[in-house]
């Protein structure tokens, strides 16, 4: 059903840390956390538009490097009390490989 | 099967313990509350104003059912337990339902102490402690004319002022001759006595009543002088009891309160007590601030994290009435090792009294002007030497320069629409309704819900005086602060355990010091990523990914996602190629805007993050380097240009700027770090608003600390003179050094001098000659580790450089 694109290697993220997916439709941050789970996000914070890839990723969060709201990784979701929340993007990695799908998934917007 | 808890008194200490108990374990325990009351939990500290008819019962309700239904929580309210069936481990209701507990929490709060003379059980006779004593008080109002309330406390004249406003005629009887004297001392008090008198309140001071008279409902008061007073309302509000008597007749021991250990923890190993029932290191709480640290604690503990320790709580108290304000903290009569600095100003209503011992603060009492209360009692539970501001201590912390909020000394009086946090743009009424809708309590959480003093921070004051006369008395975290979430250590023990445990990278220092998550937070990691590349600079290996991404990427992040670019100019002195050279990247890679910064620097704002390693390269080779305009580093050394042009220059300034920056370029340091070097004492490179700044003279030059240009406009203070270039060199790094070793992330030298005192940074660098040698000499080392072009850097290697381009570009 998804559409997988390739992007690269896992290790040209670094864990703790995120990478950009240029897209027609806006930026695309591809995460990987300390314990080596890659999750995507679009790459603008719900509050104003920060770019979340730039952000510190720490557990499954990743804080906004304009005003420090923190995000889910796993859902898009915002951290409470703020709210809002990123759309998040079907991400898999396959034999060392990273392969993203650009249709959203239907639980965010 | 889930462990069970059970949690007997549906008050503010027992909710907010199973309210952080569910936020570090949800799902660790069936959780069932008794309360006697036939309410949710409500804001007992707020029962003044509904008295007062400035809130209703709905506005200070905290928990609603849907509260208790979301978490699954059983609620039996109007049940009071009568019994606890200790080796069964169950407790038994009045009506008869128990409830079997795994740990059981009391926090059975306290009782009005209603003092046992004839007639106290009189109707009418009542204390001031729940909501029906408050319904009570209201239909008395109507029917009737005249009230007493026996206490001259918070509590009764709280309760003297709310019949009052009611239509009463109420006399405060009042056993001593101060009003409050808790809180007030002699003069304090008969200030507030003659406004309240202005209100309209009565007093009978120096009073004891002996006899309650009347039938069934009391009609009068006898006093022990023979005087007698007419009465259909009597309020006693003559002091606390903690409610101990269940714990006291199943066997817990008790004391004056339910004798509880660090923990929180009962003399039964299952049974933990929070509130105004127990009694902590000898001491029984009867306010609400120390309720939050003890919930925390307990919480950890009912968690099964059992890390955290209860040390005890200072208190400081304010009066709920609408329009006076006071405060006080602390022991404010003090003795004869004591000393007591006093302004009086009684045309403005104007009293404040601090309470000094060896120059530390031990107590304040304010009347009138409680703006710097949160600051006195800062300092009082720091313990902070105030000799050296000590003349102007009386001003305020305002008058210590502070550009934001000089102006506005007393947030009671300011309308609900006056912006208080200009970052973010919230007003006093925001910040008024978040408190009392979602029952906040702490700085914290008013920060997080409000977003009020999150940005800057200079509000702080003028939030914790709203956060103070909203929800009562209040205090703004425990003594000792924790770094953050992720830890109960502060930043001190950090770095001491960094230090002597040589820990040399951030995972050692979290298993070491046992962080409660995996790999820290946004605030923990950038500030262990310093302190271990601070201690061991030779030793520890930086860590990219915890840093933000400014000193990440080199290069200032911008609101709209592009980043600036700030090549150095040693000294703010440039050339005519350097000039061309940022001319020709500004055409070539089409950089929209140019501009001078304030520490003589050129900015190039608006570059595309994958465009930087170019820029760099191309201003790389006009031999331009970084210039840490990003960084929590040394950022710009400022000069004037001195005495090789300047017909008043005593000194080269400007050649002494450009060594020094050669110096200190590329150094780490906790926030960023500015210097300035002017030639004269006129000063043209503004050197006393800086970090360090030296001011030459004819005969050498005045070395200045702590200044700072921001939020507090804070002018340096002389640290000393020297004569020599060299001499200027050594004390320059040592300080730097100094402050690189010991102060708190993100602590700029302004605070850090008024939390350590001038004198000892004076000490540290003036005085101990070989310290300073071997401070300037681990300056010097570190420098060698750190004083790399991290442009160069990512020009030169291949996988530093390809971070700065997407992975992939789709269509």
């Amino acid at each position: 059903m998804s559409n997988w694109i390739e992007i690269g290697k896992v290790e040209e993220i670094p864990k703790q840390g995120a990478r950009v997916v240029e897209t027609a439709k806006g930026d695309i941050g591809i995460f990987r956390t300390l314990e080596g789970e890659v999750f995507a996000l679009r790459d603008r914070c719900p509050h104003k538009e920060g770019p979340l890839s730039q952000g510190i990723v720490h557990g499954k969060r990743v804080t906004c490097p304009l005003h420090n709201w923190n995000i889910e990784l796993e859902s898009g979701e915002v951290v409470a009390p703020d709210e809002g929340c990123a759309a998040s993007y079907p991400v898999k990695v396959d034999d060392g490989v990273v392969y993203l799908s650009l249709e959203a998934n239907p639980d965010n917007s | 099967m889930k462990e069970r808890l059970v949690l007997v008194g549906n008050g503010m200490a027992g909710i907010r313990t199973l309210e952080e108990l569910l936020k570090i374990a949800p799902d660790k325990y069936d959780i069932t509350v008794f309360g006697a009351e036939p309410h949710c939990n409500y804001n007992r500290i707020m029962l003044s104003p509904v008295l007062a008819g400035e809130k209703t019962i709905d506005d200070i309700i905290l928990n609603s059912q849907e509260w208790y239904d979301e978490n699954n929580i059983t609620l039996h309210t109007g049940k009071t337990v009568v019994d606890i069936d200790r080796r069964g481990q169950k407790v038994i209701a009045d009506d008869g339902t128990t409830a079997c507990y795994d740990r059981l929490l009391l926090a059975t709060g306290s009782n009005p102490f209603i003092i046992p003379v004839p007639g106290h059980d009189k109707e009418g006779v009542i204390g001031f402690r729940d909501i029906k004593d408050v319904d009570t008080m209201l239909v008395a109002a109507k029917q009737y004319k005249k009230a007493v309330v026996i206490g001259g406390g918070l509590l009764g004249l709280e309760a003297a002022n709310g019949l009052v406003i009611n239509g009463m005629d109420v006399t405060v009887v009042h056993l001593g001759d101060t009003l409050m004297e808790m809180q007030m001392d002699a003069f304090s008090g008969e200030m507030l006595k003659a406004s309240l008198e202005e209100r309209g309140l009565k007093f009978r001071m120096n009073s004891s009543t002996v006899e309650l008279t009347g039938e069934q409902r009391v009609s009068g008061l006898k006093f022990a002088d023979g005087g007698e007073l007419e009465a259909d309302l009597v309020v006693m509000a003559a002091g606390i009891r903690p409610n101990i008597d269940l714990a006291k007749k199943v066997g817990i021991h008790c004391e004056r309160g339910i004798v509880v250990n660090d923990t929180l923890q009962t003399f039964d190993p299952k049974i933990y007590s929070v509130g105004e029932c127990v009694q902590h290191r000898g001491v029984a709480y009867g306010l609400v601030a120390p309720l939050f640290e003890q919930a925390k604690v307990c919480a950890n503990h009912l968690a099964g994290y059992g890390i955290a320790i209860y040390e005890g709580s200072t208190t400081s108290t304010k009066l709920k009435v609408t329009g006076i304000d006071l405060f006080s903290a602390g022991d404010f009569h003090g003795d004869e090792s004591s000393e007591d600095v006093v302004m009086k100003d009684a045309s403005r209503g104007i009293y404040k009294k601090v309470v000094l011992r060896d120059n530390k603060i031990i107590g304040a009492v304010m009347y009138g002007d409680t703006i710097d209360g949160a600051w006195y009692f800062q300092m009082l539970r720091d313990e902070t030497d105030v000799s050296d501001f000590r003349e102007h201590l009386m001003f305020g912390q305002a008058h210590l320069g502070d550009s934001g909020h000089g102006g506005s000394n007393a947030a009671s009086a300011l309308p609900d629409d006056a912006e208080i946090c200009g970052c973010n743009g919230v007003c006093k009424g925001t910040i008024v309704k978040a408190i009392t809708e979602k029952g906040l309590f702490t700085l914290e959480e008013v920060k997080s819900h409000t977003k009020a003093a999150a940005s800057c921070g200079s509000c702080t004051g003028l939030v914790e005086q709203i956060l103070a006369s909203t929800v009562g008395d209040y205090s703004e975290t425990p003594k000792k602060k924790a770094m953050c979430g992720c830890t109960e250590h502060s930043h001190d023990e950090v770095r001491a355990a960094i230090r002597d445990q040589k820990l040399t990278s951030i995972p050692a220092v979290m298993s070491a010091l046992e962080w409660h998550t995996p790999d820290g937070c946004a605030s923990c990691r950038p500030a262990l990523n310093y302190y271990v590349i601070a201690a061991w600079p030779q030793e520890a290996k930086d860590d990219p990914q915890s840093r933000f991404i400014n000193e990440r990427a080199h290069a200032n992040i911008q609101k709209d996602g592009t980043y600036s670019v700030i090549p150095r100019m040693w000294g703010g002195v440039t050339t005519p190629s350097e000039l061309r050279a940022i001319a020709d990247v500004v055409d070539k890679f089409e950089i929209p805007s140019m501009k001078v910064t304030g520490g003589q620097r050129i900015d190039l704002l608006g570059v595309k993050k994958e465009d930087l390693p170019a820029v760099w390269a191309d201003l790389n080779a006009a031999g331009m380097v970084s210039g840490h305009g990003y960084g929590k580093s040394l950022r710009t050394v400022k000069t004037c240009v001195g005495s090789e042009w300047c017909r008043f220059g005593t000194q080269d300034s400007t050649g002494l700027g450009v060594k020094i920056e050669k110096m200190t370029w590329g150094s780490w340091t906790p926030h960023k770090y500015k210097i300035a070097v002017s030639g004269c004492p006129r000063n043209c490179a503004e050197a006393t608003i800086k970090d360090f700044g030296i001011v030459c003279v004819d005969s050498g030059y005045e070395l200045h600390v702590g200044g700072n240009g921001g939020i507090h406009v804070v002018a340096t203070q002389l640290l000393c003179r020297v004569s020599t270039e060299e001499e200027v060199m050594e004390y320059c790094g040592a300080f730097m050094q100094v402050y690189r070793e010991e102060a708190h992330y993100l602590e700029r030298t302004a605070p850090w001098i008024e939390r350590i005192g001038l004198s000892y940074a004076k000490q540290r660098i003036v005085e101990d000659e070989a310290g300073r040698k071997a401070l300037y000499a681990r300056f010097l080392v570190s420098q060698e580790v750190f004083q790399i072009d991290p442009w160069a850097e990512a020009v030169e290697q291949d996988h530093i450089r390809k971070d700065y381009i997407p992975i992939k570009k789709l269509g």
